[in-house]
């Protein structure tokens, strides 16, 4: 169990990076809580495998240093960090048993057989492998295999951090639950430093206290689940969390006013923006309430998913969505109007403005 | 159902039955022909029986012959499948060096058989050849005309040599085939290098190395060429091997009933052998 800092990390996978935009991850520089559960979020290609691979040692990163608990480990190979891994895909040792793969990297390290014996004892029983654990490995079915790459992953007690690359994908949807509960459930026992590296929001969400969003090679927001929703601090941050994500229009602000086409909104702040600045306003779609004042739209689609409907509606001649309750009623002249303090101000693609 | 009786099925075999009596039942029938009939040219036969079958099962000849060959075989075996292996376990994975590596190593598979017997038959001599001269100019007593143990030494590097890089080449095959994830799990969790040889290479190269070990001992336990040319046989009968003495059976003495009886003997001893080899790997391989 360590605190993690990562100081001025970048990595290019070409020898002799020229430009910005040969680093496959851009700077890096923060510090991660001992016990902390985190989760990196973002599309394929992002950098996020290749920041999980920084930390455990399977890659050295062109520059930069990490820290385990202060201590300078950038040097030092994957045992020596002490890290546990699980990778997308499951890796078995398909000539031992079920029983064996477990035991694997605590035998690998001397621990004392009695001591083995009740560490796989333990997983088998999380995993629900009992009745495998003296068959070889090699007749499993994927999902099976994955769990025993995950146990291998959970077995030792004493890691830095255990770290998953994308650890459910091969998993079935029903199984996925149980897994990450009971992965959530030993963060909570024993406190290890966990890192998830996730496409799936929802994973991020309910797994991470605090959810990394990476794109394009660099870490755009850190923050909880609630910072992310509402007050997303790039445009990416937006989109990519929520469902649908977060409208973001063009808009023209002068002063504490901001408009869009022939509408002006007013805001609760007067955001700072440079001259120049491409500027947008963002508002996620549960924060617009549609009725029969306000601003003039026009539906295009309604999309019923039960619990609410999703309007598609075009507003100053831009797509946008709404979200209105499943008894929601749309009338024949909508307008909208948006929550004042759910608007965020956007300044070439970042956010800007007082927190008001 | 009604099901219509007629013999047309045999005009759909018909065209594979034709090219397998071709290629394999007919020459391989003249020869049980001749194994079980005796004859005193004019081409009149008279039936023979076992007798040549007996003839040569009694016959110290045949003894000594095939306990050469297993002994030959059981060498090159245990010297080509482990060097095969560690030599692919050090090939470069990536980069410049992986084409010359697989070059250089397919290099002594494309020479003809007959042309590496002479290029050792040449290299081995004492009066010319660069590995006869120099062995015996460091004071060590190297002759293979003249004696076996030399001759032997000689036969075995020169198939080490010649068929290694088959073994080397099943066995990279196998290992390129790993994915990355394995290497660095095993990194993750802490494996020795054995442990990752043992756990990971090793079973992914069982299949190759199943074939690796069938191909070598089938070839080795056929091996005529190279002993025809280098050894002749010799010195003595030290390296007459069953190939070797078929021919001179056939056609230095030209008793045809022995040595058609002779073969069709080898012939089912390397099935055989063949055989339980595989039985024996695959059974091991399902119980894991």
């Amino acid at each position: 169990m360590a605190r993690i800092n990562l100081e001025h990390i970048r990595h290019a996978y070409g020898a002799k990076p020229k430009s910005e935009e040969d680093y496959a991850l851009k700077e890096v520089h923060h510090e991660w809580n001992d016990g902390g559960a985190y989760a990196l979020l973002g599309p394929s290609g992002c950098g996020k495998t290749t920041l999980l691979n920084i930390i455990s040692g399977l890659i050295n990163p062109s520059e930069g240093r990490i820290l385990f608990d202060g201590t300078d480990v950038t040097q030092l190979t994957t045992q020596q960090r002490n890290i546990a891994q699980v990778f997308q895909f499951p890796v078995i040792y398909d000539t031992m048993t079920v029983y064996d793969n477990l035991a694997f990297p605590l035998r690998n390290r001397h621990v004392p057989e009695a001591e083995v014996d009740r560490r796989v004892k333990e997983i088998i029983e999380m995993t629900g492998l009992g009745g495998w654990a003296k068959k070889t490995a090699r007749g499993l079915t994927a999902d099976q295999k994955q769990k025993i790459s995950l146990g291998r992953g959970l077995v030792r007690s004493d890691v830095s951090a255990i770290l998953f690359d994308e650890p459910l994908t091969v998993i079935d949807p029903e199984m996925k639950w149980v897994l990450r509960s009971q992965i959530k459930r030993l963060h909570k026992q024993f406190g290890f430093t966990m890192v998830y590296v996730t496409h799936d929001q929802t994973e991020a969400l309910t797994f991470a206290d605090k959810v990394v969003v990476m794109y394009d090679g660099q870490i755009v927001q850190i923050g909880t689940p609630a910072e992310l929703f509402e007050r997303p601090r790039h445009t990416f941050v937006g989109y990519f969390i929520g469902s649908p994500g977060m409208n973001v229009l063009p808009a023209e602000i002068a002063g504490n006013t901001a408009s869009i086409g022939d509408q002006s909104i007013a805001l609760t702040f007067q955001p700072q923006i440079k001259a120049g600045a491409r500027t947008e306003l963002g508002i996620r779609p549960e924060f617009i309430s549609l009725g029969r004042e306000g601003m003039p739209v026009s539906v295009t689609k309604v999309e019923d998913i039960g619990r609410h409907k999703i309007v598609r509606a075009r507003f100053a001649d831009r797509p946008i969505s709404i979200i209105v309750d499943e008894d929601g009623e749309i009338p024949a002249e909508p307008r909208v109007t948006f929550d004042p303090k759910a608007i965020n101000i956007y300044a070439d693609s970042w956010r800007v403005g007082g927190e008001a | 159902m009604e099901k219509t009786w007629n013999n047309k099925a045999w005009f759909m075999v018909l065209p594979v039955l034709v090219l397998v009596a071709f290629s394999a039942v007919i020459p391989l029938m003249t020869v049980v022909n001749y194994s079980v009939q005796d004859t005193f040219g004019n081409n009149a036969f008279f039936w023979a029986g076992t007798d040549w079958f007996l003839d040569v099962l009694e016959s110290d000849r045949f003894w000594d012959a095939l306990t050469r060959n297993l002994i030959f075989s059981a060498i090159i075996l245990a010297i080509e499948i482990p060097l095969g292996i560690v030599i692919a376990l050090n090939m470069p994975k990536r980069g410049i060096g992986v084409p010359i590596c697989l070059v250089l190593m397919a290099l002594p598979l494309l020479i003809p058989w007959n042309v590496v017997g002479t290029i050792w038959q040449v290299f081995g001599r004492v009066d010319i050849g660069l590995l006869g001269h120099t062995v015996t100019a460091l004071g060590i007593d190297y002759n293979y005309v003249q004696n076996p143990i030399d001759a032997w030494v000689t036969l075995i590097i020169m198939d080490v040599w010649h068929w290694t890089s088959l073994v080397v080449l099943l066995c990279y095959a196998g290992l390129v085939s790993i994915p990355d994830a394995y290497y660095q799990a095993a990194k993750i969790d802490g494996a020795s290098r054995w442990s990752v040889f043992r756990y990971i290479q090793l079973p992914k190269m069982k299949r190759v190395l199943l074939i690796a070990f069938l191909l070598r001992f089938m070839d080795s336990f056929m091996i005529y060429t190279e002993p025809f040319v280098v050894t002749g046989g010799g010195p003595g009968n030290s390296t007459t091997f069953l190939s070797v003495d078929l021919v001179k059976m056939a056609i230095g003495e030209f008793n045809l009933g022995p040595a058609a009886a002779l073969s069709i003997i080898y012939f089912l001893i390397i099935l055989l052998l063949s055989w339980i080899f595989y039985t024996v790997m695959t059974t091991s391989d399902a119980q894991g």
